[in-house]
């Protein structure tokens, strides 16, 4: 993992709990309370009946909130097996208050704050996946990396350009979802028939243009340029250029920056030579 | 350990994008917290998957209903945290099915008491 991947730190786990010991909560200050948590990042589970309010196994601090019928002292707060427990009372509380309330004890408990990141990252489809590793030699980010046993995975999520599914339209089998993109099959929807050859299509499409995509968009660029030069017209130059980067965006649906950077075939092909080597002589080694 | 109680009901908010019919997931998290059911909500399932949160352990137990978008998605991103989702488990998804679909299929308990 890298400094910029996101880590397992400790985060905040709220149980709304109105089993034994605990009156109920009104239905409407219930539905506000989980809305407000949720939209602040907060996971929460809501206990009635007979469940037990702290579950035996857990893995973050746990704040339980209930209108409990014998008040309970901060000594009742426990710290078992390293996991601290909270428990506050919402007698007298509003429910637009309980968000402070959690937030104060997030602070005291010094949990990671959630939230703050899109996650928008790709996720393999294994089942589709042949590991043929255009998308770790197309990304541009070091996303993508190599597990032990030689498959794909993704190594550095938050590496990834947000809303940007270049890798995703390079996968000839359409193993990479992004599941917050708007359409399918990239969503994760059912893959089907047509999808897997559109989205080849599309790939086809791209190294048609010109023999390669990416080469044509630097060629456009530099004939901007050099327009400009000639005839001192900076805007007409970037209104071309702007003019290039829509139609390809659209066409893709890949922000203009990342097409800019993209690599070039004889990048890519150099990229998989270098890897391909690197992955053999691993391979010898080890033999 | 796991948690022992079956038919466990995870419900995501999707929190950080806008792909979810706002009106479908008010609906659906309304009518839950309004039944008897114990439920999980979590902010976004994808943010879990990508810090490989222990608690998604849990979350996937087995016939867990989850609450969320296209199974497909689902599926690979509790692979993707490292708990592979168990035999048994529906996901119900909230971007393409009415909420009323949903809450029929999570078949829900009336609330044994009011305050």
């Amino acid at each position: 993992m890298t400094a910029a991947a996101v880590t397992p730190a400790s985060r905040l786990r709220v149980v709304l709990y109105e089993g034994e010991g605990s009156r109920p909560i009104d239905p409407s200050d219930r539905f506000t309370i989980l809305a407000l948590l949720l939209k602040g990042g907060y996971p929460v589970t809501s206990v009635r009946g007979r469940a037990a309010a702290v579950p035996e196994r857990r893995t973050h601090p746990l704040l339980v909130l209930g209108r409990f019928e014998r008040s309970l002292p901060r000594a009742a707060e426990s710290i078992t097996g390293g996991t601290a427990v909270y428990f506050r009372d919402l007698d007298g509380v509003a429910a637009d208050e309980v968000s402070g309330l959690v937030e104060s004890v997030h602070a005291e408990a010094g949990t990671a704050r959630p939230g703050g990141w899109k996650p928008w990252f790709p996720v393999i489809d294994f089942s589709r996946c042949t590991n043929c590793m255009q998308c770790l030699t197309f990304c541009l980010f070091d996303v993508y990396g190599v597990a032990e046993d030689k498959q794909i995975q993704v190594q550095n999520p938050t590496n990834c350009k947000t809303d940007c599914p270049a890798c995703s339209r390079v996968c000839p089998e359409v193993a990479i979802l992004f599941p917050k993109y708007k359409m399918g099959p990239i969503n994760g929807d059912v893959v089907r028939a047509e999808d897997v050859h559109r989205e080849k299509m599309k790939v086809d499409i791209s190294a048609l243009l010109g023999g390669d995509i990416y080469a044509a968009l630097r060629t456009r660029s530099v004939e901007a340029k050099e327009r400009f030069s000639r005839e001192r017209d900076e805007k007409r130059a970037l209104d071309e250029r702007r003019r290039c980067l829509a139609k390809l965006q659209e066409q893709l649906d890949i922000p203009p920056e990342v097409l800019l950077a993209l690599p070039t075939q004889d990048e890519i092909r150099a990229k998989t030579e270098r890897l391909m080597a690197r992955a053999g002589a691993a391979d010898g080694g080890e033999g | 350990m796991r948690d022992p109680r079956p038919g466990r009901i995870v419900y995501c908010h999707c929190a950080y994008a806008k792909v979810v019919p706002e009106d479908v997931k008010q609906d659906v998290l309304r009518e839950l917290s309004a039944s008897g059911a114990s439920f999980d909500a979590v902010a976004d399932l994808c943010e879990m998957s990508a810090r490989r949160d222990p608690d998604l352990h849990d979350v996937a137990s087995e016939g867990s209903r989850i609450v969320a978008c296209y199974p497909r998605a689902v599926q690979w991103l509790f692979s993707a945290a490292g708990t592979p989702l168990p035999e048994g488990v529906s996901v119900l998804n909230m971007r393409t099915a009415p909420a009323r679909d949903i809450l029929d299929a999570l078949d829900l308990p009336q609330p044994e008491d009011r305050p």
